[in-house]
């Protein structure tokens, strides 16, 4: 009988080139992807050693993390990031990768490009440098975020050395109420479980609550796997998933894809395979979650009050937010609410924000900004009739970029500024130095812009 | 990559958890093309008010502590996979962290470049930390080779600690992963015709 394997253990092992006794495995990449801020090393470490890289076809760039959000068509205004972004054109060029770069339409935040070409696949292994690179495994894929001495390494080899981290389950059954999405899930599980309760594992997210969710959805919580600290997250390709990739512009088409259809079947953990570690939630009268703290850990419902606290880094972090413990979340006020990020700023997450904002108008304190996760996302939310909607209530519509979640281009918010963001990171100074950041789904950061305010979406639905 | 020594140096305690890379390293300092001169920002918005002025009660601010060690607390590095996070520590003068725990990424990237991570159990940590911040010029040894760091305060004492032998030996001996996976490319190319027909091959990019 064949050995019970999980579902990492079976991509892992099928990526395994060869191990090094007592020391990692030489792991295959089958799709490397690359932007501006974490390659210009790597590239450097190649040239000094006088290689090219090895498998290019195998390597996709964007542009991202340090472009405008206004006049992208215009040269890049800010001299550094011109010469980033200048200098990724150029490596590209050199050493003929695929660029989707500024004006390009299938330009976006990497995590979004890959998964809507059709790029990302159930159980290929993927990289990037850069942390949320667990999102492509909402579509099956083993991905996760690397450095740019790593990125070098597959650069270099197409392969990555790297030990096999333990896998770890999580479960989520029950069902969530209206106007409740993926985001409030993970900003729950987060919350409950701390972020530092998967570091060293590799999840993988089960349970009829997952199941349920919508590919988009799904890529939302493997995105923030890593903000409890794990290797990378995944799920379980389903017909979902399939219909997901049907059609999409790089998907294997016709006979292959039939014949990945059957292989993709496999891709399941074997019934009692083992996970080093287990998780259970059940989200039944789920609240929708926001963050009252510095860390993606320090979640509540919005109809709770912020806790009381005592430890002096809780307490360090209540007194940067300029609130105090025992108040009510709910009603505190926002100068500026952010929708974008790889996280949530795809086509789901800008129609959840248009069905809550029709016909309303942003409230006038707020300045509120919507920043779509690539360009085919813009132009699909043009088509909709989104952006109309959008301009109609007062919001701003951007091109696509990182933008406001990291704060790297000018899209910073101010010091002491609130900012409820739909991005994954409510770190000290992520959104600008000082910056106040409270973590939210879509649908809570399109009712907060409207009232002003911290708000229960269920409230301003009904 | 240098081969690591053992090494006795004073230590900069900065007694806090989850210290995250964009406070090690905020975005906005990541638009250097290079590797070096990351240390002038290290911990900028910890150590500088906004006006540039450095901030009284930041560890790195005073002057009685200094040293190639930083000690912290529990899960130092999460969030972002920046590299240059671990560039910025090491540029600053750091050859070692001691932590309750680190972060991945954080972890591979500094030992990577030849930034020893050092992790150490809760109680013991405590114990130094105290000691260290009682009287900043308290040595503690860093031996990589017998995996072990030595408190210095009259006596000495050592607690062991773990690490990957793998990543053990390419400290010691200055090895470079890179070489390595160059010296198996064959083995690789072998390993791509095996699988040539799987379907990750079908998404052409």
């Amino acid at each position: 009988m064949k050995k019970a394997k999980t579902l990492f253990d079976k991509i892992w092992d099928e990526h395994k080139v060869t191990g090094i006794p007592g020391g990692p495995d030489v792991l295959y990449i089958d799709k490397h992807l690359i932007h501006e801020v974490t390659s210009p090393q790597a590239f450097a470490g190649l040239e000094k050693r006088g290689i090219s890289v090895f498998r290019k076809e195998q390597t996709l760039a964007t542009a991202d993390h340090n472009v405008p959000t206004i006049n992208q068509h215009l040269p890049i205004r800010e001299e550094m990031s011109r010469l980033q972004v200048s200098r990724l054109v150029e490596n590209c060029r050199k050493h003929e990768i695929e660029l989707f770069g500024l004006g390009h339409p299938n330009q976006g935040i990497v995590h979004v490009i890959a998964p809507e070409l059709g790029i990302t696949l159930p159980g290929m292994t993927m990289v990037c440098g850069d942390s949320h690179t667990s999102t492509h495994g909402g579509l099956g894929a083993l991905a996760f975020g690397i450095g740019s001495t790593e990125v070098e390494q597959v650069f270099a080899s197409q392969c990555l050395l790297q030990e096999r981290p333990p896998a770890m389950k999580i479960c989520v059954t029950g069902e969530m109420g209206p106007w409740l999405s993926s985001k409030d899930l993970i900003l729950y599980i987060i919350s409950q479980a701390s972020t530092d309760a998967a570091t060293g594992h590799f999840v993988e997210y089960m349970g009829s609550a997952i199941s349920a969710l919508s590919i988009e959805e799904r890529m939302t919580v493997c995105n923030m796997s890593i903000e409890m600290g794990a290797r990378g997250g995944i799920i379980a390709p389903d017909d979902k998933t399939l219909e997901y990739i049907r059609n999409r512009p790089f998907a294997p088409k016709g006979k292959a894809l039939e014949a990945a259809l059957e292989r993709w079947k496999e891709l399941h953990s074997d019934e009692g395979a083992f996970f080093a570690r287990e998780l259970h939630f059940d989200i039944t009268g789920l609240a929708p979650m926001v963050t009252y703290g510095t860390n993606p850990g320090m979640g509540i419902a919005v109809d709770s009050n912020i806790p009381v606290l005592n430890n002096p880094s809780d307490r360090k972090a209540l007194e940067y937010m300029g609130w105090q413990g025992g108040e009510p979340v709910a009603g505190k006020k926002l100068d500026y609410v952010f929708i974008g990020s790889c996280t949530n700023s795809r086509i789901e997450d800008l129609r959840i924000v248009a069905a809550v904002v029709k016909g309303k108008k942003v409230s006038q304190d707020v300045i509120a900004f919507i920043v779509p996760g690539s360009q085919r996302v813009r132009q699909q939310a043009k088509s909709e009739g989104l952006e109309d909607i959008f301009l109609e209530s007062g919001f701003e519509f951007r091109e696509s970029g990182c933008s406001a979640c990291l704060g790297m281009n000018e899209d910073k918010i101010p010091p002491l500024s609130y900012c409820m963001a739909t991005s994954n990171r409510n770190f000290e100074g992520r959104q600008g130095p000082g910056a106040r950041t409270i973590l939210a789904s879509p649908a809570t950061a399109a009712a907060s812009a409207i009232n002003g305010y911290i708000t229960d979406i269920r409230m301003l639905a009904s | 990559m240098n081969k690591f020594q053992s090494f006795r140096s004073t230590v900069v305690p900065l007694e806090a958890d989850n210290i995250d890379t964009d406070q090690i390293i905020p975005a906005r300092f990541l638009k250097a093309t290079g590797r070096t001169g990351f240390g002038e920002n290290l911990f900028r918005d910890l150590r500088y008010d906004s006006s540039g002025k450095k901030k009284a009660g930041f560890i790195l601010n005073n002057d009685s502590f200094h040293g190639k060690i930083l000690m912290t607390g529990k899960n130092f590095g999460c969030g972002s996979s920046r590299e240059h996070a671990a560039w910025a520590i090491q540029d600053y003068g750091f050859d070692a962290i001691i932590a309750e725990s680190f972060a991945d990424i954080f972890r591979n990237n500094a030992l990577n470049i030849g930034l020893l991570t050092i992790t150490l159990p809760e109680n013991i940590l405590k114990q130094l930390f105290a000691k260290c911040k009682k009287s900043p010029s308290t040595q503690i040894g860093v031996n990589l080779r017998d995996q072990f760091v030595e408190l210095f305060d009259g006596e000495s004492t050592s607690y062991p600690f773990v690490i990957n032998p793998y990543k053990k030996l390419c400290l010691l001996e200055g090895l470079d992963d890179i070489d390595y996976l160059l010296s198996i490319r064959d083995q690789i190319a072998l390993f791509e015709q095996k699988k040539a027909s799987s379907i990750e091959n079908l998404s052409r990019i």
